[in-house]
């Protein structure tokens, strides 16, 4: 059963701000899909592997090798906030009382 | 038959062959596109973004490289919509979110380079439920896309766009991402042919992920030849994923052209037809699997009895890595970004960006996500849904002892309406029923259009599950089903689609 | 309480969490440049700054790199193991995920021995694991601090740099020699990522940082305390420093009959450790497998081959170039004091030259050189090799000693090989023997005087004979043999 202050919690983890009326509805069908998921972990028991991919592989690596333009203008060109070439955000801690 | 009728009811393949004698121009059939596109698309919203110049430029250029003696590969100068979750430089690409809306990404997908490498003319992109999430372009952020076959439905999702796109004659061909169904489902409702190769096969490199494990893009078209002359363009390996597999592509092309099953032995899923499937839908269904047999292949029934716990394990592991993937979208270094007003710091910031961003089933599923890999209950839901996943690949190994393909229905129902399942998500779910095993094995899979349901008269999609790296498979099939049909239907099962009005399509 | 005190009635546990920056030419996922100093955000590409759509593909050298790390460390290499994503919202974290290993660590169980008084104590080694940096973050406003300031701002040149952690067991046993110990083992850490050449290894720019666990069991108690982490203490003496001052504050607390609070501290210029901000709840990072990526499965001769790589132990290496050297052991310690020399010495012999003359030239000219010019010694635009040919010319008698640095000087200036600066600058020392005696001549013909006295036996006289050719030579002669023309024509 999730209740309404769980999902408050993970949606805070989440950073996700919801109103009530979101919190409400969710809860009720987050629940109703956490039902419909139990028997898997009732049928997928101890012994058996997992598997992440279809068709295993290993060891994909690349050289150390530098291949690169310097394109700054490009990748901030997407940026809400920019200052000196730089990433603008909000400050990161919030305020004291 | 007009011209322009000619030229956007054409396969890719013929409009390629024409292309390539310069019996038409590129410029001519792409135009004649981007006109069915500004007459039909005010019903449709098949497109988020239509790129009208860079695609006449594109096509010129291409009319220009033939006129000059080069020869370009079958698809040259041939249009194709491109679903927009895949980064193309310097057009917009929003995942379908509000968080992403203006966000122009300064590099393109290794797929939309191998289009252009292969002188396919993009067109624009197309609409798709939020971050691909959702089976019926409801959830997009720029609202639904219309079934061309009944504009009260939908088109199936998340790929609902390119699926209309491609059964609305906006484009002879489309590309389409698929986690648990996403190609596959919207081409059975529409009627047209959509591919989910086996995983790997198609880099994954600049499409932006939902589920990194399940993501796999493909084709979209209203032909299996041409489905396959476009998943032998995209595929093959790329050293920006490191999840590529380095394996030559099955001849797909040659499959298409042959669609010879004569001895091949196909086995229909056992677990997929009862309850909750329409009457329709079985009975074209059978109707495939007789037909099929008729032309040579062995018929044999398959019990995968994990199969029916593909649906739950999918709603494991998906929103588990939705979860991560979406973290990024924060409001920091790109996209939407909410209550920076100087006195909130930056977790608040972001809160409020991705509470206003996200619609209502991403942060349901991001939700749902979070949970499932919290401390305390990794092993019970996303450990035990690895497990499955397990099993699940081991029943398709069974199966594929006792056949060279499996087949089954490819959606429980065929179109249902805007609006209908919207608030029962679990309904919404389920349209994925029978697509989501392909993409937790990573195996090839398919959806080839086996007629109308009696009862709607709406399209029925059947679909073909082909081993790993057998893709060939499909298309042989896909080929032959489609011999056989069209000679009983005396025509394409598209032909039968109501106009659409201002349709440049005249009968 | 005076630390003879805490150290007689604790027992003082360590552990120590060290990230390592790789040195490799490209970032840990793509092929962005892992200089330091460009401008923000030009080395980033859409995958370090996690883009939609990118992906990552491991570098090789970094998983070479840490299997070599975990072999120095005794540890074993497992056989297959995953990257996993840890999940948390920070800014300077481009994908509000850090590429990190967890479960699964590349090297595990391993044992280092550091010496310290004489006596030999023991670092058990947990893991070595793999994973990103981040970038970095500039306060703005508020005195340029976390706290307090208006806004920040982020340059993501860091981020993806391929970094590695190490992380011991806890340490026991060390009593009153901890601080030392833990510092000690900082050191060979530092000697041993240098001799591997997998990183530049500096703690002063972060290449090495340590987090300092520290906690005090009351003797003939097995009950472990409650411990302190102390993040990022950044240069040896800060690593004993800390562990000292923890040691310090925590056996007052404990002797007050008070509680240790388990908390994060942050270390202070000044020598002190504060705490750091709290967290309400605990961090649930929500680790899984990085889907992105496969697995690393490092096979036996994979690992075999690197092994072969390893360089000596680093305490060996010393022992035994001292021996090789025949310095004094204030000569050797001369060269330990100098962070690099001992490479740069050892490289320059390498290349044929003597120990001596390498140390000379290492010590003096390039110590002066690197000091003026404020960077490290390894650091020069000079390689070992160039001054092994110096120091060849300058055998050879083709320049002398004051050409010798001339040529260096010419080096530094960035103007080429020592043979490049020797042509350019016309520096070689003229052996022409028709050039040397005209200038003889000449100079005998002009100070008549002098070369009576010569010719009378008074040696000493062919000084003045001798300054005069060698200015008239522009000092490009060699004395010795100026000398001996002299003589033979007044003998």
């Amino acid at each position: 059963m999730l209740t309404r202050s769980e999902v408050a919690k993970l949606a805070a983890l989440a950073r996700i701000e919801l109103s009530d009326a979101e919190l409400d509805e969710m809860a009720g069908q987050l629940d109703i899909i956490l039902g419909a998921v139990a028997a898997v972990s009732a049928v997928a028991t101890q012994d058996i592997p997992p598997t992440s991919h279809a068709v295993p592989l290993t060891n994909v690596m690349r050289d150390d090798v530098v291949n690169w333009q310097p394109r700054a203008a490009a990748m901030l060109a997407g940026a809400p906030d920019v200052e000196d070439d730089r990433f603008r955000v909000p400050h990161i801690l919030e305020e004291e009382q | 038959m007009s011209d322009i009728t000619s030229l956007i009811t054409a396969t890719a393949a013929e409009l390629g062959q024409r292309i390539a004698a310069r019996e038409i121009s590129s410029v001519e059939v792409v135009r004649a596109h981007l006109d069915q596109i500004t007459a039909t698309d005010e019903a449709v919203h098949a497109f988020l973004v239509v790129d009208t110049e860079r695609a006449l430029a594109q096509a010129a250029a291409v009319d220009a490289r033939i006129a000059a003696g080069e020869r370009l590969g079958p698809l040259a100068g041939v249009p194709i919509a491109v679903k927009d979750l895949l980064c193309y430089e310097g057009l917009p690409t929003t995942a379908g979110s509000r968080i992403l809306e203006g966000w122009v990404p300064p590099y393109s997908s290794t797929v939309v380079r191998r289009l252009n490498d292969a002188g396919l003319v993009i067109l624009g992109k197309t609409n798709l439920d939020e971050f691909a999430m959702g089976s019926s372009t409801e959830t997009s952020g720029y609202g639904p896309t219309h079934n061309p076959w009944d504009l009260t439905r939908t088109p199936g999702g998340s790929g609902g766009g390119s699926a209309a796109a491609v059964s609305a004659y906006q484009a002879p061909l489309a590309i389409g991402t698929d986690t648990g169904g996403s190609i596959r489902q919207p081409a059975a409702v529409t009627g047209s042919v959509g591919a989910k190769p086996t995983y790997g096969m198609v880099s994954r490199y600049g499409i932006i992920a939902m589920a990194s494990s399940l993501d796999q893009a493909g084709p979209v078209a209203r032909t299996t030849l041409d489905a396959a002359l476009l998943h032998q363009v995209i595929a093959g390996h790329d050293p920006l994923d490191s999840t590529s597999i380095n394996a030559a592509v099955a001849d797909v092309v040659g499959a298409a052209r042959s669609g010879d099953v004569k001895g091949l032995r196909i086995g229909l899923v056992t677990e997929f037809g009862g309850e909750g499937y329409a009457p329709g839908v079985e009975l074209r269904t059978r109707e495939a699997v007789t037909a099929l047999s008729a032309a040579g292949a062995e018929v044999v029934e398959v019990s995968c009895p994990h199969f029916v716990h593909a649906l739950a394990t999918y709603y494991l592991i998906m929103p588990a890595e939705v979860s991560s993937n979406l973290a990024r979208y924060d409001g920091m270094r790109y996209g939407l970004r909410v209550g920076d007003d100087g006195d909130n710091a930056v977790e608040t910031v972001m809160r409020l960006t991705r509470g206003k961003g996200f619609g209502t089933e991403a942060k349901r599923r991001i939700i749902l996500g979070t949970y499932a890999l919290s401390a305390g209950y990794y092993d019970a839901f996303y450990g035990s849904a690895q497990k499955m996943r397990t099993l699940i690949a081991r029943d398709f190994t069974a199966a594929f002892e006792q056949c060279d393909v499996l087949v089954s229905p490819a959606t429980p129902t065929t179109a249902f309406r805007l609006g209908e399942r919207v608030a029962d998500p679990m309904a919404m779910y389920k349209s994925d029923l029978c697509t989501i095993p392909a993409n937790l094995a990573g195996v090839g899979a398919a959806s080839f259009p086996c007629g109308l349901a009696p009862e709607d008269g709406l399209p029925v999609g059947f679909q073909v599950m082909s081993p790993a790296l057998a893709d060939d498979r499909l298309y042989l099939v896909g080929a032959a089903l489609e011999r056989e049909l069209t000679a009983k239907w005396g025509g394409r099962l598209l032909d039968q689609a109501p106009l659409l009005p201002g349709t440049k399509v005249v009968r | 309480m005076p630390y003879d005190e805490v150290v007689a009635r604790f027992e003082p546990v360590l552990g120590l969490e060290v990230h390592v920056e790789l040195s490799t030419k490209s970032k840990m996922w793509c092929g962005c440049p892992t200089d330091f100093g460009g401008e923000p955000n030009s080395h980033v590409c859409p995958v370090c700054l996690g883009l939609p759509g990118s992906l990552p593909v491991v570098n090789r050298l970094a998983v070479e790199s840490a299997i070599r790390i975990g072999l120095s460390l005794n540890c074993d290499i497992a056989t297959w193991c995953r990257f996993a994503r840890k999940n948390y919202f920070y800014p300077d974290m481009p994908k509000d995920y850090q590429v990190s290993q967890y479960d699964e660590p590349l090297c595990f169980d391993g044992n280092v021995a550091v010496e310290v008084g004489g006596l030999t104590y023991q670092v058990p080694i947990e893991r070595v694991h793999m994973e990103e940096d981040a970038g970095k973050l500039t306060h703005v406003g508020g005195a340029g601090r976390i706290s307090g300031a208006d806004y920040s701002l982020i340059d993501y040149n860091r981020a993806g740099v391929p970094l590695m952690e190490i992380v011991t067991k806890t340490i026991h046993g060390t009593g009153a020699a901890a601080p030392e110990v833990a510092s000690g083992y900082m050191a060979f850490l530092r000697d041993m990522v240098r001799a591997l050449g997998v990183s530049h290894g500096r703690m002063e720019r972060g290449n090495l940082r340590c987090d300092v666990n520290v906690s005090l069991t009351p003797r003939g108690s097995s009950e472990l305390g409650t411990r302190s982490e102390t993040k990022n203490v950044n240069s040896l003496r800060a690593v004993a420093d800390a562990v000292r001052y923890e040691m310090m504050r925590q056996g007052a607390i404990l002797a007050a009959g008070g509680r240790v609070k388990q908390e994060t501290r942050h270390w202070n210029e000044g020598g002190y450790t504060t705490p750091g901000r709290s967290k309400e709840e605990a961090q649930d990072y929500r680790y899984f497998p990085e889907p992105d990526l496969v697995p690393v499965a490092p096979d036996p001769a994979w690992v075999d081959e690197l092994r072969a790589t390893l360089p000596e132990h680093p305490a060996l290496r010393r022992a035994r170039l001292a021996a090789d050297w025949g310095f004094t052991e204030r000569e050797f310690g001369d060269i330990l004091a100098i962070e690099g020399a001992l490479e740069l010495i050892a490289d320059t012999v390498a290349a044929g030259t003597t120990p001596a003359a390498a140390r000379k030239w290492w010590l003096t000219e390039l110590a002066r050189r690197a000091n003026e010019a404020g960077v490290a010694l390894d650091e020069l635009p000079i390689t070992p090799a160039q001054v092994a040919e110096v120091q060849a010319l300058l055998a050879d008698g083709a320049v002398n000693d004051k050409l010798a640095r001339q040529v260096i000087e010419g080096v530094l200036a960035g103007e080429g090989s020592p043979a490049e600066v020797v042509a350019s600058r016309g520096l070689a020392v003229v052996s022409d023997t028709e050039a040397l005696d005209a200038a003889v001549i000449a100079a005998i013909a002009a100070d008549p005087e002098a070369a009576a006295k010569v010719r009378d036996g008074k040696v000493a006289a062919a000084g003045a004979l001798i300054g005069a050719v060698m200015k008239n030579m522009r000092g490009q002669a060699d004395a010795a043999k100026v000398r001996e023309l002299i003589l033979a024509k007044l003998g």
